[in-house]
């Protein structure tokens, strides 16, 4: 068994447990892998971000500017960064920063920094307001969905043959159900402001969601798929607790996609599943969830695999999926001395010791 | 596809064996559904039914045996298992 003594950079390390990033996760999946032995750099984008301050996940944790700043900004902190940790692998956690950071992987390879990414095109793919797209090369159905660019379509939308209750998603993230067409407008103009136009709209399907993540590895092939059911969700919708399945209609269709694609990186497949068992894409997301310790749960530790590939080193066998492993989710407080604080507002960064 | 007319048991009613092969039963009548990720659990004689059906579809050998296991009438025995066999079809999905 190789050991893996490198440094690892992960985005995504906000944690508020309503909604948190997948990157703690995913560092404490490395952590816990016998095959890392290297160090980890949490990078968040707010100074309350709880994984630069968590020693037990994080060796450093730094500020990134957002990346509504501009790639020019991104560069320079990476770079900053980079002089500092000696990064080898950068893993982005979220949704938002991956347009940026496919389009700039040149110039962050050139520092020397290794990154598994999709490509331009398969990003592209994705997007939520490709859906009906992606969803026939799965295989499977999806909702219909809609692109708006105007809050008055909620007042006129049964014109159009749409009814309330619906979702209204931002084209990166976010998504609302509304019940009518207040809700509706107050909804767009939300996430509008936080993500941009256009905003969609997506007809609501009824049953219960679950989920499979896994990792493409850029030549059609899908490794360590890992399914779950949500048993529990926090208001926004976020899995609070879950149990690992292993259903084998939601891995054809997750495989055919991924063949088809030949998608390169993690993704996380999200469906809702009928009384009688039949799955409806509602989207795809280009990363890790936050859920993914429970790949380690099952016995697939995925950021390992992604690591890997980012290596350029085999990523050898999974084992056999395993059903009925469960994850609970719960928040926790943790004490931090002001002066660490005081390190990340004023010096951007920090070494935990 | 013997069985009651009164009280429309039949084989058919039973869900596929494919379905009822791939639930994990516990002993202690605790029942996962590793395709769906549901559970839920069963009492003394759910468990003995479970375990019949899991290894025969034939459902009048089952009501027979049942039904000297705990000296039941055959027409209770009958109207239980249909009720049963319903929640059942509606747990992995065929309803």
């Amino acid at each position: 068994m190789s050991v893996f003594n490198v440094t690892v950079a992960i985005t995504g390390v906000n944690a508020k447990p309503d909604n948190p990033g997948p990157g703690l996760a995913v560092a404490r999946c490395l952590r816990e892998s016998p095959e890392f032995n290297g160090r980890i750099v949490g990078l968040g984008y707010d100074a309350l971000d709880p994984g630069l301050y968590l020693k037990k996940y994080c060796d450093a944790g730094y500020l990134l500017p957002y990346p509504s700043t501009g790639d020019e900004a991104f560069l320079s902190a990476i770079r900053k960064i980079h002089e500092q940790e000696k990064i080898d692998v950068l893993l982005p956690c979220l949704d938002a920063e991956l347009p940026g950071m496919v389009r700039l992987r040149p110039l962050i390879e050139e520092m020397g920094i290794k990154v598994f990414l999709p490509t331009p095109e398969q990003l592209r793919m994705r997007n939520k307001d490709q859906l009906t797209e992606i969803a026939k090369l799965a295989g499977i159905e999806c909702p219909e969905i809609k692109t708006i660019t105007h809050a008055g379509f909620f007042y006129k939308c049964q014109e159009e043959g749409w009814s309330f209750p619906m979702v209204v998603k931002g084209l990166f993230y976010d998504a609302r159900f509304v019940h009518n067409a207040d809700e509706g407008a107050e909804a767009f103009r939300h996430i509008a402001a936080e993500w941009g136009l256009p905003v969609l709209v997506q007809r609501v399907v009824k049953g219960e969601e679950y989920n499979l993540t896994a990792v493409g590895d850029g030549e059609g092939n899908m490794l360590g798929e890992v399914m779950m059911r949500k048993m529990a969700v926090t208001d926004k919708g976020k899995a609070w607790s879950g149990v690992s399945i292993i259903d084998h209609a939601l891995y054809e269709a997750s495989a055919k996609l991924i063949k088809a694609i030949k998608w390169r990186g993690p993704l996380e497949f999200e469906v809702m599943r009928d009384q009688h068992g039949h799955y409806q894409l509602i989207e795809i997301n280009p990363r890790f969830p936050a859920w993914i310790y429970l790949c380690v749960g099952v016995g697939r530790n995925l950021p390992m695999a992604l690591l890997k590939l980012a290596l350029n080193e085999p990523v050898g066998d999974f084992r056999e999926p395993e059903a009925g492993v469960l994850f609970i989710r719960h928040a926790e407080d943790n004490i931090i001395p002001i002066a660490e604080f005081e390190h990340v507002i004023m010096q951007g960064g920090h070494h935990l010791q | 596809m013997v069985d009651s007319e009164q009280t429309g048991v039949t084989s058919s009613s039973i869900p596929s064996a494919e379905s009822l092969r791939r639930l994990a039963i516990s002993e202690s009548g605790f029942v996962f559904d590793p395709t769906s990720g549901h559970h839920f659990t069963v009492n003394e004689t759910g468990l003995v039914l479970l375990r019949h059906l899991q290894q025969n579809q034939d459902l009048s050998s089952i009501l027979n045996a049942v039904t000297q296991e705990y000296n039941v009438s055959h027409r209770d025995l009958e109207r239980d298992v249909l009720e049963f066999l319903s929640l059942l079809r509606e747990f992995v999905g065929e309803q």
